[in-house]
């Protein structure tokens, strides 16, 4: 037997497997059963009605996909009817992504979902699809903190705040959400990008850029989680490019606690179960009690050669 | 989230399954049927041959290159034979997806996920439908004419393509007992006002208690008026650009007439079939 539990921030999983935001929904539960993940993360609400961005709003790329759904949000009397309700009926801890415009947009819906039911908040500070061509309070150092204490201020619950790749320091950003009361960090989000319909000479989102994700990122997010882990104190749940067991493995051993799977969902609908599986049998097979023993159990030979020999490694 | 507009009226629908599954199917046929259109069939477990008229199947796609299909790609069931334990998909090859099915040999594996979607529904009242398909869109439509005729419904089918030789289906309407009025560009007979002088007569002669549509903008604007003016409820089967087929991506969303307003929703999830007075054409 090994022990999956995790704890996030607070939050005790049973095991450290969950969805992406964004790449779940009660739909699901034809394919998954529910009782058997970490937590369910659901998409991002937002108090705003909202319809969503232009079509085409997908498109595919060498292993990832690109996005600008545009968050379309039904708005809170849908979430209190309709949502809460629906992820009642499972045990699994629910985390519930959040997104506003403003600091005190993110603070009155912070406060208005700490309710009974509702076991941590995801800070989605980063969405990148959202307003001026990007732009999130994720991109600096101040505006996280603004955000993140804010909704430390008016929610009691746990905080976790998903962090955007688009930066040049992920981890400065971490350590500032971190110092603002974030009880974990979300590492990361999607990285702006874009592609371009050679035939036709046009985008080929309807919104011009989007979100980049799928196995494509994950080195690069591998890296970011492994900085973070080394910034903060707090757990970090690993998210980028989550395909099979190999890649959340990779994940925990560079820092991660816990991982989201995602982009990967769309196209095997099963793969939180197959990873959760091979997560219990690496530990089986490598002789850890705990999964916990796999986090940030990387391996690394210092080096003591100077950054300019790094730089020019053909010398 | 099976009703994500509130306060929108009921609409006819089937429940969606259960359970969906990933099948790990063998491909036993994938051939071309005529110039335009592809034929393939796998055989499946029992499961994926209990599928709904309408409903669909989310196709793991080959990679066949290193920038090879990442999404599945969705398709309507053609034909599901239970006795066979067999499944049979129509498509025509348009882009990197179809391609890439395309190159699946007798022998090889397919990866069907489903069933999926809300097909089409019938009113116990209806005793003679009239289903009007254009291209593909008549893979979509043979299943639910099957579906009427087992349940003592009469059939008109109209059938309408570029031309006689890649004409999909007529047989198979015909084995139904359907009547069949076969229209082509070629010909000159497809057109929109000779269309209408064919369905007003089939409405005439008392034999269009619903209609059912797929595959043709043109097609679905006339179904509408005919609709409004006459009272015929009706059905469209939609297609849309997927990536989950499970409601939970939100990019195949397409906006809809409810109520006097417009509500979005999702073709993969609250579709494919919606009723066919609040499909807004494309």
């Amino acid at each position: 037997m090994v022990d999956m539990s995790v704890e996030i921030g607070g939050v005790r999983l049973a095991n450290p497997v969950m969805p992406a935001s964004g790449t779940f929904a009660d739909g699901l539960d034809k394919a998954v059963d529910f009782e058997r993940l970490g937590a369910m993360v659901i998409k991002t609400i937002t108090r705003e009605l909202r319809v969503g961005n232009a079509l085409p709003r997908v498109c595919e790329t060498p292993e990832g996909m690109l996005n600008s759904i545009g968050i379309p949000s039904k708005g809170m009397s849908y979430f209190h009817e309709e949502t809460l309700p629906t992820y009642a009926r499972y045990s699994t801890p629910l985390v519930v992504s959040i997104s506003a415009p403003t600091v005190d947009g993110f603070a009155s819906l912070a406060e208005e979902v700490s309710l009974p039911g509702v076991a941590a908040i995801e800070a989605n500070i980063s969405c990148p699809n959202l307003e001026e061509d990007g732009k999130a309070f994720a991109n600096e150092i101040a505006s996280t903190e603004r955000a993140v204490a804010a909704i430390r201020r008016h929610t009691s619950l746990p905080l976790w705040v998903k962090l955007s790749p688009n930066v040049t320091d992920i981890a400065e950003i971490g350590r500032a959400a971190e110092a603002a009361g974030a009880d974990a960090l979300v590492v990361a989000n999607t990285f702006l990008a874009m592609a371009v319909d050679i035939e036709n000479q046009r985008p080929r989102l309807g919104s011009i850029t989007g979100g980049l994700s799928g196995p494509a990122i994950r080195p690069i997010v591998v890296r970011m989680t492994w900085q973070c882990a080394r910034a903060v104190d707090i757990p970090i749940v690993g998210c980028g490019g989550i395909a099979t067991t190999e890649d959340a493995i990779e994940y925990m051993l560079a820092g991660a606690s816990a991982v989201q799977v995602g982009t990967v969902t769309f196209v095997h609908p099963t793969a939180m179960i197959s990873v959760l599986d091979g997560i219990e049998s690496y530990c089986l097979r490598r002789g850890y009690g705990r999964v916990t023993d796999l986090v940030g159990a990387l391996s690394v030979e210092e080096a003591d050669e100077t950054d300019m020999e790094w730089v020019d490694p053909l010398r | 989230m099976n009703s994500p507009d509130p306060g929108a009226a009921p609409r006819l629908a089937t429940p969606h399954s259960i359970t969906a599954a990933e099948f790990d199917c063998q491909v036993i046929e994938n051939e071309a049927v005529n110039a335009e259109y592809m034929h393939i069939v796998a055989t499946a477990e029992p499961l994926a041959t209990s599928i709904g008229a309408g409903q669909f199947f989310h196709m793991l796609c080959p990679k066949d290159g290193p920038n090879g299909p990442f999404f599945r790609r969705p398709m309507s069931v053609y034909r599901a034979d239970p006795e066979a334990g067999t499944v049979a998909f129509l498509y025509k090859v348009t882009g990197s997806g179809t391609r890439a099915l395309a190159t699946l040999a007798p022998g090889d594996r397919l990866d069907l996920f489903g069933p999926l979607g809300v097909g089409f529904a019938l009113e116990p009242g209806w005793r003679r439908i009239v289903v009007v398909g254009r291209g593909v869109g008549l893979a979509t439509l043979a299943p639910l004419a099957e579906f009427a005729a087992a349940n003592g419904i009469g059939v008109t089918a109209v059938l309408s393509a570029r031309s006689p030789a890649v004409m999909m289906s007529a047989e198979r309407f015909r084995a139904i007992g359907a009547d069949t009025i076969e229209v082509t560009d070629a010909e000159g007979t497809s057109g929109p006002a000779r269309l209408e002088r064919v369905l007003r007569g089939l409405i005439a002669g008392d034999r269009a208690d619903a209609f059912f549509t797929c595959g043709s903008n043109r097609l679905l604007l006339l179904l509408q008026r005919l609709g409004r003016e006459f009272g015929i409820p009706g059905q469209v089967a939609l297609e849309q650009q997927m990536a989950c087929g499970l409601g939970m991506c939100f990019c195949c969303v397409r906006e809809f007439r409810v109520n006097g307003g417009v509500a979005h929703r999702r073709v993969c999830w609250d579709g494919p079939v919606f009723d066919l007075q609040e499909a807004i054409s494309w």
